[in-house]
């Protein structure tokens, strides 16, 4: 295909040359733009993480210490367990709103009458900030006095105190992420399963195959990319997890609920550690995308790539 | 009806419930006197005061707040569109080597743990002065809303038919007079889509702002809210006001638009 521009005919390699050109140059401003802003950025939190920085003594100056503030981190229990609970969080999370968002769309497909209503209802946990869920379920939970040791003492059990208790807290911690992303999943999956060809469905139908039996061997295989590309992003998303401990448990009761991010934030905005936040930054960083690359080298880039074709 | 229909509809009355009773609860709660908050809970209201958000705006100044989010978001989509706008056109429209690339590129840096960033971002703006002021804000979060509207403006631009394109170009109009002419209203629907996201994406944002803002002048919705103290205990009448205010932009954009809301979300994959 060829576009002639001003009359003449120029030489295929000319305008081929002269659209690359045109290309660039819209392309240039947004992509310098990310590179400038974000990119940039990576490589100097590598290298300040090679130094100490503290800037609350600013008398040290910013000497150059190699691999020493990795070496702190090796040896930091504190480290260690907010990548723990990181981990805990993530799988948790991740596998509820999975089966949850998988429910979900399963209903969302299936609903005839207020189909828009019920999608409008699905988007408002995802549209609203994640603060304000957040701040909605830390009420919801609040001891003494709560709704939901209301309907425990309801039920005539002891209700816990859940944001002083290590382990209950995380309680009201993944319910409120899974409250607030489910909905995410549940779009997502909804579209792979609109997207099966329901002839299909047929004719397992046809071929004696029960609803469970449809929806283990059609509709799953089927929907494997959609729960893929769910997972991931999910998986992704809840690695960085922030707002919602900040908001809820502060990380606490002492640092019993404390990821990874919320860790290096208060090592670098509240202690103004920065080398050795910088550090604990690529940490994340490396363990963020050395997963993004491992998920997509085995399922195939395909499902995240299709559109650079 | 089989019972099997029956079951399903069980199952989204159910799913139903459990989405929107909190968002119920908290408006409930919001209009209910701080002394009768926590105690024996009632399911229906009993009697409705509008204190927490009379103390909301006069004595607590939310609206700065407020001001901020909207000029905040507000220049970060019209930044992000419009630059995003091109780059998508280019991308989707015309030929030039290591587009798959670009398209990579530009998905690995909307995977970027945002924390990953903080530091550098930090320093950056701190040299720069920039901290506390509304670009210091608009350049971060250009970080996540323009990948964001690239990769969403790719997708819309490469659906629309090109006929009329190719048309305008054979009459001689050039690639910049197609663009602005043609294709700009043409993906206006996209356009529209792209926008809403971003400006939530922006509206909800947390980390950025809570790090590069210092004071109450500065501060977003969802930083002020979170930030809100009592003098002895937690004011919760008020913070759950002030989250209704914070939601009510968000349902409102959701009920007009939610139809291209969820056409986007799901056509670009994007991240949650």
């Amino acid at each position: 295909m060829m576009h002639r521009r001003s009359g003449h005919l120029a030489p295929a390699h000319e305008w081929q040359r002269g659209e690359a050109r045109l290309a660039w140059a819209l392309v240039l401003p947004a992509i310098g733009a990310i590179a400038l802003i974000a990119v940039a950025p990576i490589g100097w939190t590598i290298w300040e993480s090679l130094h100490l920085d503290d800037l609350r003594m600013p008398w040290l100056g910013r000497p150059y210490v190699g691999l020493a503030n990795y070496a702190e981190a090796w040896g930091d229990g504190r480290f260690w367990s907010a990548l723990a609970h990181t981990g805990m969080f993530v799988a948790a999370s991740v596998s509820l709103e999975l089966g949850t968002g998988l429910l979900l769309a399963l209903a969302l497909d299936r609903v005839s009458r207020g189909a828009s209503a019920m999608r409008t209802a699905v988007l408002l946990p995802w549209a609203i900030p994640t603060v304000v869920a957040a701040l909605v379920w830390r009420f919801i939970f609040e001891s003494p006095g709560g709704l939901a040791n209301a309907l425990v003492e309801g039920s005539g059990a002891t209700p816990p105190t859940w944001f002083a208790d290590p382990f209950m807290a995380w309680v009201p911690l993944v319910l409120a992420d899974v409250w607030k992303t489910t909905p995410f999943v549940a779009l997502l999956l909804l579209a792979g399963l609109q997207s099966i060809d329901r002839s299909l469905l047929e004719a397992a139908s046809v071929d004696g195959a029960g609803p469970w039996r449809r929806f283990t061997n059609v509709t799953l295989p089927l929907l494997a990319p959609a729960l893929l590309v769910a997972f991931l992003f999910r998986t992704l998303d809840a690695f960085r997890v922030f707002d919602v401990v900040y908001v809820m448990t502060g990380g606490g009761p002492g640092t019993a609920t404390e990821p990874i991010a919320l860790f290096t934030f208060s090592t670098l905005l509240q202690h103004l550690r920065f080398g050795y936040g910088s550090a604990l930054s690529v940490v994340v960083f490396i363990v963020a995308f050395g997963f993004a690359l491992a998920t997509i080298r085995v399922f195939g880039g395909d499902a995240f790539l299709d559109r650079g074709r | 009806m089989t019972p099997h229909r029956w079951a399903w509809r069980l199952v989204t009355a159910l799913l139903a419930i459990a989405i929107l009773f909190p968002l119920y609860w908290a408006l409930v709660s919001s209009f209910t006197p701080e002394a009768r908050l926590f105690g024996s809970p009632a399911l229906t209201p009993g009697r409705l005061v509008l204190d927490h958000y009379r103390a909301l705006f006069d004595e607590r100044d939310f609206w700065t707040p407020i001001r901020n989010s909207i000029v905040v978001a507000g220049t970060t989509t019209a930044l992000s569109v419009t630059l995003g706008a091109l780059c998508a056109y280019a991308v989707a429209r015309l030929r030039f080597r290591g587009k798959t690339l670009l398209l990579g590129f530009v998905l690995a840096v909307s995977m970027f743990p945002q924390i990953a960033i903080v530091s550098p971002l930090y320093m950056a703006l701190r040299a720069a002065g920039l901290l506390n002021s509304y670009p210091g804000l608009v350049l971060p979060y250009l970080t996540f809303a323009m990948p964001l509207a690239i990769w969403l403006l790719v997708g819309f631009f490469r659906q629309l038919p090109r006929d009329l394109e190719e048309a305008a170009l054979i009459d001689g109009a050039g690639r910049l007079r197609t663009l602005r002419e043609v294709v700009l209203p043409l993906a206006q629907p996209g356009l529209a889509t792209t926008a809403i996201l971003t400006f939530l994406y922006s509206w909800n944002e947390f980390l950025f702002a809570l790090s590069f803002t210092l004071g109450p002048e500065r501060h977003t919705v969802p930083v002020a809210i979170t930030l809100f103290r009592g003098q002895y205990q937690v004011p919760w009448g008020q913070i759950l006001a002030a989250a209704v205010v914070a939601t009510v932009p968000v349902v409102a954009i959701v009920l007009i638009a939610q139809r291209r809301i969820v056409a986007g979300l799901t056509s670009g994959s994007v991240k949650g």
